[in-house]
């Protein structure tokens, strides 16, 4: 047998379309890789291994009927689980949730599963997205398949461990502040962050409701605008959804990008940038620029304020989308002796919440105080208008900004960088949740044997075009569906 | 006392509005079902769910703002209002912040007689919280508590009053006053007794002839049109011994005790809570454009203070159309029988006599009285064509009301038709004269009087249903001879 999880989902729709495989055939194959390999990797929290060869047989007589079906009839895949769905639970990977099945299903959900892909399970998570690295997960955290006790970033590291170890041949992550791009980087797969309003968010927990955006994590880029199509849209459930037409996201997958111009923000290369990510993206805009891109430098002047914005907006927010978890219909609930039910409440959340979550409310709860409330979240609202307009004005001038994705590569979960380095690696992937923008994190070569993101980001409901050029990148450089070693040697 | 200080208040008014479905979601808004059916993800503040605004909430609020002068907001936006509390699914409440969808509007106040203005700073739209239901007969004794969610994202506006009120009696006519605009409007089922209409009172005292306030103090849990006025007349009598006393005054909020007709603190304001308004990121910000607002306008029904005037134009005195025009029922009910028989002040004679008092006996009210607009139509007629008499016509009237019988069929059935043959009458008379002598004797003496008495006798003998005008004359006649 053929390892069919190494495949790109594309590869494998066309091998089920031609009868060269069954759908059976291929949710076994990347059920027997997860058994292999889960027990080093981690990437799932849930799985619904019998529901997903049933369905695979139920795909297979479909096919056997004649059926027409879509690209992604039949693809193996992974949700984050901060993404609602009746058949297991979403607990977001906290304590709190840990027995909470939701009654209803997120439109993401629908809309991927109606494209004919099959669920395998949820992935490991940060608890309720804060993190990037996988390690605030109630149930512990996950393995980078690329090297021993190396972090898979975060926060939707399950679902980039997942794509990268062949657990699941594609995934739904949530991208707030990076949490799709930066696993993707430090997995050396494709991470997509749509912009805001082109997935809808119903049903997906929310960690920052002005930030958040759900998006895929692929093999190759062919395989991110294939999910695209199939997840993006109109919800009248979500009213921060976009009414827009929604373009066919394979349409211009076609290498050429001539004339097409690249802003590369001088922000975006500081000195604590790894010299061999920054060698990579050099090479890799040398590369655009060979086919026919004009490559200008530019700047976003903002940014070095963006981050202060994120973590003030972002906590902002979580403060109050936490505050519903509170034990009374829902969740994991803390009974008190001789208590009031605010008793139970802050017990509820004292036990059921992690530190890094509690952290983040208590942050969000001071900036909120009516004192804090000028000098902290209005001040932070003014600097987020501020990024928007300098990516408004620097997408007057050209097509995409391109840049890496993370200031290094995978680190190790012992010798974890200082905050501040963590935070500024959060400095090249905040701005575009700030502005709202579309942004794709794609491999674009390996240093010290670890793969590096490049990152190419575009004006709002420029997806397209992000998408057209991630594309030609990785047809020229040839860098995609990258094999990891760490798992490949066995030692995973 | 009373002439040393000036009362000052404002309310704010909680309307529970009757779109079909709830405030940002699709349930509907309805009353009296099982506990948690009328729950979805989203009013049950599940993780994940998102709030849609339901556009008819603006359109209701728009509607009020206008019937009650206000300027509409171009802009408005959603709030959250954060506090924990267990009836509150997601612990935070959506309202709206400094921009509501109206201001600067004022009512027109008659509090018996004397007009004022009232204006209204802001009216805003809001989701009602759920309901804890308590196990045993007493909050301090009860051992647990059910949350109901049924009432959660029922949309709810509130309504903000400058403190431009000066009396107990004053506020009550207020409240009353902007009851009936939105009960014509037909936006709400306006029920105090069943929490569609809330009330929560500012009230402070301060010498006549100051500028500067008093200390302010909320009264909440005033759940009838009494209770407001009885509240606040006591609040107004508290804080003022408290100012000759030299007590100091708190700034708090107090809740009415009814039964015992006295406020008493709930919590101080030192320890409010900080409610961290915040914008919700997941409800984007509503333009109101012209058009929008001025095809409401063109929409909106007849206000109480129009139909007044026409009312009065139709005949009735100020006094009857202030009345009939103070319920849109009242109001529906009297033109309803207008429309058949033009004479405004029989029924509004009607109206307010005998059907007020059978409805409130019953209570019921003028939206499904057993005796309808037809009915009473019929009634009067058979007292203006002299068919019955008004006497008579109180039975007939009782009897509709009980059995919900038309008023021809029961007059028919219990032979009520007046008698108007002379012949008939005249036999009665003489049957009348001869047995009472007396009487007879007084009245040609010239104690006139004493012809009521033999009235009387002959209505009697006639069982009330003799023409009283030709037993009259017909005695005379024939005492006379």
């Amino acid at each position: 047998m053929v390892d069919l999880f190494r495949f790109t989902a594309h590869e494998l729709a066309d091998k089920i379309k031609e009868k060269e495989i069954s759908c059976t055939e291929l949710t076994q194959n990347v059920l027997d890789r997860m058994d292999a390999v889960e027990g080093g990797v981690h990437a799932y929290v849930n799985t619904v291994k019998e529901q997903a060869l049933k369905e695979a047989a139920a795909a297979d007589k479909k096919i056997a009927a004649g059926e027409q079906v879509g690209p992604l009839f039949g693809i193996p895949i992974s949700l984050k689980d901060n993404m609602s769905s009746t058949d297991m639970p979403t607990t977001s990977c906290s304590r709190i949730l840990s027995n909470f099945t939701a009654p209803y299903t997120a439109t993401v959900v629908e809309k991927i599963r109606n494209a004919g892909t099959i669920v395998l399970g949820k992935t490991n998570m940060d608890e309720f997205a804060m993190g990037s690295s996988t390690i605030t997960s109630y149930y512990g955290p996950t393995q980078n398949p690329w090297g021993k006790d190396l972090v898979p970033g975060g926060s939707s590291g399950g679902a980039a461990a997942a794509v990268a170890a062949g657990e699941a041949i594609l995934s739904l992550g949530s991208d707030t502040g990076g949490s799709i791009r930066q696993p993707a980087a430090f997995c050396g797969v494709v991470g997509f962050k749509p912009t805001y309003g082109m997935v809808s968010r119903y049903g997906v927990h929310a960690m920052t409701c002005s930030l958040d955006q759900v998006g895929p994590i692929t093999k190759d880029v062919r395989d991110c605008a294939l999910a695209m199509n199939a997840i993006a849209g109109y919800d009248k459930k979500d009213a921060t959804s976009a009414n827009v037409p929604i373009p066919d996201f394979t349409a211009n997958l076609n290498g050429d990008i001539k004339g097409m111009r690249i802003g590369v923000p001088s922000e975006y290369f500081p000195s604590k940038l790894h010299p061999g990510i920054r060698e990579k993206v050099e090479g890799a805009l040398k590369l655009l620029e060979e086919q026919g891109a004009i490559i200008e430098e530019v700047s976003l002047p903002a940014s070095k304020y963006a981050l202060s914005a994120y973590y003030i907006i972002s906590p902002a927010e979580i403060s109050l989308n936490i505050s519903r978890l509170d034990g009374v219909s829902y969740g994991v609930r803390e009974d008190v002796i001789d208590g009031d039910v605010y008793d139970m409440m802050a017990a509820t959340r004292a036990k059921g919440l992690g530190k890094e979550v509690k952290s983040r409310v208590i942050l969000g709860t001071h900036f909120l105080c009516i004192e804090q409330l000028k000098p902290y979240y209005h001040k932070a609202l003014k600097v987020r208008t501020l990024v928007k307009r300098d990516f408004e004005e620097v997408f007057k001038k050209v097509d995409c900004i391109v840049g890496p994705t993370t200031l290094t590569t995978s680190f190790n979960f012992n010798s974890f960088p200082d905050s501040l380095t963590l935070r500024q690696n959060d400095l090249l992937l905040a701005g575009s949740n700030l502005a709202g923008n579309c942004a794709i994190s794609l491999p674009c070569g390996i240093v010290d044997g670890l793969p590096v993101g490049l990152q190419i980001m575009g004006n709002a409901f420029d997806d397209e075009k992000v998408l057209r050029m991630a594309y030609c990148f990785e047809q020229v450089s040839g860098i995609k569906n990258l094999q990891p070693t760490f798992v490949e040697g066995g030692n995973a | 006392m009373y002439d040393k200080y000036q009362p000052v208040i404002g309310l704010e008014v909680h309307v529970e509005l009757k779109t079909k479905s709830k405030i940002f979601c699709t349930c509907p808004v309805a009353f009296g079902c099982e506990p948690n059916t009328n729950v979805c993800p989203v009013c049950g503040g599940l993780p994940g769910s998102l709030p849609v605004l339901n556009k008819e909430v603006v359109n209701m609020a728009i509607k009020l703002g206008l019937a009650v002068n206000c300027q509409i907001a171009e802009y408005t936006d959603f709030y959250r209002k954060n506090y924990f509390y267990p009836d509150l699914p997601s612990n935070y409440q959506i309202t709206q912040g400094d921009d509501p969808i109206c201001a600067k509007g004022h009512l027109e106040v008659d509090t018996d007689g004397v007009k004022t203005k009232v204006g209204i700073t802001r009216i805003h739209m809001e989701e009602d919280a759920g309901k804890l239901v308590h196990s045993g007969d007493t909050i301090s004794t009860s051992q647990y508590a059910m949350a109901d969610f049924n009432r959660t994202g029922t949309p709810l506006l509130e309504i903000v009053s400058e403190p431009d009120i000066r009396s107990a009696a004053e506020a009550r006519a207020y409240l009353e006053q902007l009851k009936a605009i939105v009960e014509y409007l037909d936006i709400s089922d306006c029920k105090m007794e069943e929490g569609s209409l809330r009330c929560d009172a500012n009230i402070s005292v301060m010498p006549k002839g100051s500028d500067v306030y008093g200390t302010r103090v909320e009264v909440k849990n005033l759940n009838s049109f009494k209770a407001v006025q009885k509240a606040i007349e006591y609040e107004i009598y508290r804080q003022m011994c408290a100012l000759e006393d030299g007590t100091p005054l708190y700034q708090e909020t107090r809740t009415w005790d009814d039964g015992k007709g006295v406020t008493l603190s709930m919590r101080s304001k030192e320890s409010a809570q900080d409610y961290r308004y915040f914008p919700d990121p997941n409800l984007p910000p509503v333009y109101v454009s012209r058009e929008w607002v001025d095809g409401i306008r063109e929409s909106l029904p007849e206000m109480p203070k129009e139909r007044k005037a026409r009312l009065i134009e139709l005949g009735l005195p100020e006094y009857d159309a202030k009345i009939i025009t103070s319920s849109k029922a009242m109001a529906d009910y009297f033109d309803a029988c207008y429309e058949k028989y033009q004479e405004a002040k029989a029924i509004s004679n009607w109206m307010m006599g005998d059907l007020s008092a059978a409805l409130n006996s019953a209570g019921q009210d003028f939206k499904n009285s057993p005796v309808t607009p037809d009915m009473l139509v019929e009634l009067l007629k058979f007292i203006a064509d002299d068919t019955i008499s008004g006497k008579i016509a109180k039975t007939v009237f009782e009897e509709a009301f009980q059995t919900g019988k038309a008023p021809g069929e029961i007059v028919k059935e219990k032979g009520l038709v007046q008698i108007k043959d002379t012949g008939a009458i005249g036999e009665m008379v003489d049957q009348v004269i001869a047995a009472n002598p007396q009487s007879v004797t007084d009245y040609q003496a010239g104690k006139k009087q004493a012809i009521g008495f033999l009235v009387g006798q002959v209505m009697k003998l006639s069982q009330g249903k003799a023409n009283p005008g030709m037993v009259n004359k017909l005695l005379q006649e024939k005492l006379s001879e």
